[in-house]
């Protein structure tokens, strides 16, 4: 389970760092999204991988560390409005600067590609 | 009494709820004068928790009564009283300015401030790594909101920006953050030091993963090298009274810096005692390099100034990489002497753009300045202090960084770079100055006045280094109390961890 579950984490911070580094603002955004969904399991593996533990301490002989619980929840949370307020500024980014572009301009080469086709 | 530290938390969360409810939240007016009675009544608390930390004690408030490091502690020591003390100074200057004209304000401006300066008082106050990630979001979102304030091309460019690469800081802080929990098994940071020193090795090459990561975290807050190409766009952007603000939020990732990588990673962690030196010190000096090109190059004040502040983190930082007390102590009054001068040369670059009609604040011929004269007084004194020479704090601050370092290596490396960066900031400034107040086309427009408390804030701000430089003495020993404290790791930990009541020792 645990290499498994790695691999998921690190998969999907792979693929959101290599979105994050691509020069529009849609795939920057769907590239943070995967990138703190890799966090949270990240976050939450943290209190090591134990299935059936109590949650309740002395009620069996393993338990569940419920910090990690915690932290991955407030991490959710704050990830999810940090992500809305982002999708709201690339729109708005978009309407203000006329393109879709990071830097709000587009480089030289996207200009000639687009003048051509 | 012993609630007293809650206060600076508080205050502002209430302050901002209650401006969203109705008999605030239409008039700008009653918005303006609540936020500033709390901010008054935020100095008066700070001044109170700075006088009573002076004994050596460090005051502990346990949310909900959970004792470290079972809960969530709230810590006041000489080092967050210190910096709570500069920002609550700060906000109070910040918030007099809004009370002249404002090119835009809407009723969403104040309680953002409110939230912002929250946000930045939890962050110095808090005694847990996970509750700093929380008050740096709150700190995040609020200054997104202020940063985007007036809307226009500029500011949206260089908000996506900002936010962008904060995001991706806020996914490290949470990796660091995970590795650290799963190796330590806790995130209370005087309990985190306290595991480090009982750390066993086979563990320890992950926890200086976590720790460097932590780095880059705080790194991309202060603007260290390679992450501070965001702050010149947005700091020049903003509305003048939310980047006098953000003069302190630099200052927030240097206090982060300050508080892991002395206390968690300390004199007594072992083998990764002093893990942040080999990074901080070259990045540190470089950061040096790059701003004071950036100040060369600066087209106008604003964004000369936002140079001239990363000249200081560097500054700051590499001081900081010596790692003893004497170059913590020369760093901190540094820290407070740059965080006033550079807010209050913000809000002057604004009152001088005011009056120049068209060419705003950028380094052109233009026509004069009704007054001219008393701006260029206030120029000046700015100047001289930001530029470090006789008689005002900076002076003093740069003599306490070119005194800290120890070595022949150190000095070789940190006095040129210093000496060349104040060089650099004289010539930026004086051609600067020339231009704004000597290269006229045109006589001045004679209705534009600055507002009193406008000016007001900008002197009060002003005044700051006049008074750090007649004060440096008692300064001085606050300030070396303060890093002594801050690095008795051993009386830190049993600080925390073992707290005595704080208001019944006399």
């Amino acid at each position: 389970m645990e290499a498994l579950y790695a691999f998921c984490v690190g998969l999907l911070t792979a693929c959101g760092i290599f979105l994050m580094l691509r020069g529009r603002t849609f795939p920057v955004v769907v590239g943070l999204t995967l990138l703190s969904y890799g966090v949270n399991l990240f976050l939450f593996a943290s209190g090591r991988l134990n299935t059936s533990g109590a949650a309740v301490l002395g009620a069996a002989t393993g338990h569940a560390d419920p910090l990690p619980q915690a932290l991955v929840l407030t991490a959710i949370v704050i990830g999810f409005a940090m992500t809305a307020f982002v999708v709201i500024l690339a729109m708005r980014a978009r309407g203000d600067l006329g393109n879709d572009h990071v830097d709000g301009r587009l480089p030289q080469a996207n200009l000639d590609t687009e003048a051509q086709s | 009494m012993q609630h007293l530290i809650l206060l600076p938390l508080i205050l502002p969360l209430l302050a901002g709820l209650l401006m969203l409810l109705p008999p605030l939240t239409h008039s700008r007016v009653r918005q303006r004068n609540v936020a500033m009675l709390l901010s008054a009544v935020t100095v008066l608390i700070s001044a109170l928790l700075l006088q009573q930390v002076q004994q050596g004690l460090i005051g502990v408030y346990a949310l909900g009564d959970w004792a470290a490091p079972f809960g969530i502690v709230l810590v006041a020591d000489r080092l967050s009283t210190l910096l709570l003390l500069l920002t609550s100074v700060l906000a109070f200057c910040s918030l007099l300015y809004t009370f002249g004209p404002q090119e835009e304000e809407g009723s969403f401006f104040q309680p953002l401030l409110q939230f912002q300066i929250l946000g930045i008082n939890g962050a110095f106050l808090t005694g847990d790594l996970f509750n700093l990630f929380v008050f740096f979001e709150i700190l995040l979102i609020a200054s997104y909101g202020l940063l985007m304030f007036g809307g226009g091309k500029t500011r949206t460019r260089a908000g996506l920006h900002y936010v962008i690469l904060n995001l991706a800081g806020s996914a490290i802080f949470l990796f660091a953050l995970g590795i650290l929990y799963g190796t330590l098994g806790t995130l209370n940071i005087a309990d985190l030091a306290l595991k480090v020193q009982q750390l066993d090795a086979s563990n320890a090459a992950l926890v200086r993963a976590g720790g460097l990561m932590l780095l880059i975290v705080f790194g991309l807050k202060a603007a260290m090298l390679p992450l501070q190409f965001w702050l010149p766009a947005a700091y020049s952007a903003a509305t003048p009274a939310v980047a006098a603000l953000f003069a302190i939020m630099t200052k927030v990732g240097v206090y982060a810096i300050v508080r892991v990588f002395s206390v968690i990673f300390g004199d007594a962690a072992g083998p990764l005692s002093g893990m942040a030196g080999p990074w901080l010190w070259p990045l540190g000096l470089l950061t040096i390099v790059i701003g004071a090109i950036g100040v060369l190059a600066s087209q106008d004040l604003r964004r000369l100034i936002a140079n001239l502040i990363i000249v200081s983190i560097g500054s700051l930082l590499a001081t900081l990489a010596l790692g003893h007390a004497t170059a913590t102590a020369a760093a901190l009054y540094y820290l407070l002497h740059t965080t006033l001068v550079s807010a209050g040369l913000f809000l002057l670059a604004d009152l001088i753009a005011r009056q120049r009609g068209k060419a705003r604040d950028r380094l052109v011929s233009a026509r004069g300045m009704p007054q001219g004269i008393l701006l260029g007084c206030l120029f000046l004194v700015g100047a001289i202090a930001v530029i470090g020479m006789p008689p005002l704090s900076g002076f003093v601050g740069k003599v306490l960084l070119l005194n800290a370092a120890g070595t022949v290596t150190e000095m070789l490396w940190l006095w040129p770079l210093l000496l060349g960066s104040s060089l650099v900031a004289l010539i930026a400034l004086s051609r600067a100055g020339s231009t704004l107040f000597w290269d006229l086309a045109g006589a001045p427009q004679d209705h534009i006045r600055a507002h009193p408390a406008q000016l007001a804030a900008v002197l009060l701000l002003l005044a700051s280094p006049v008074l750090l430089s007649l004060f440096a003495g008692p300064v001085t020993d606050l300030v070396i109390a303060t890093a002594q404290q801050l690095h008795d790791v051993n009386g830190q930990i049993r600080g925390v961890l073992q707290p005595v009541d704080f208001w019944e020792v006399k």
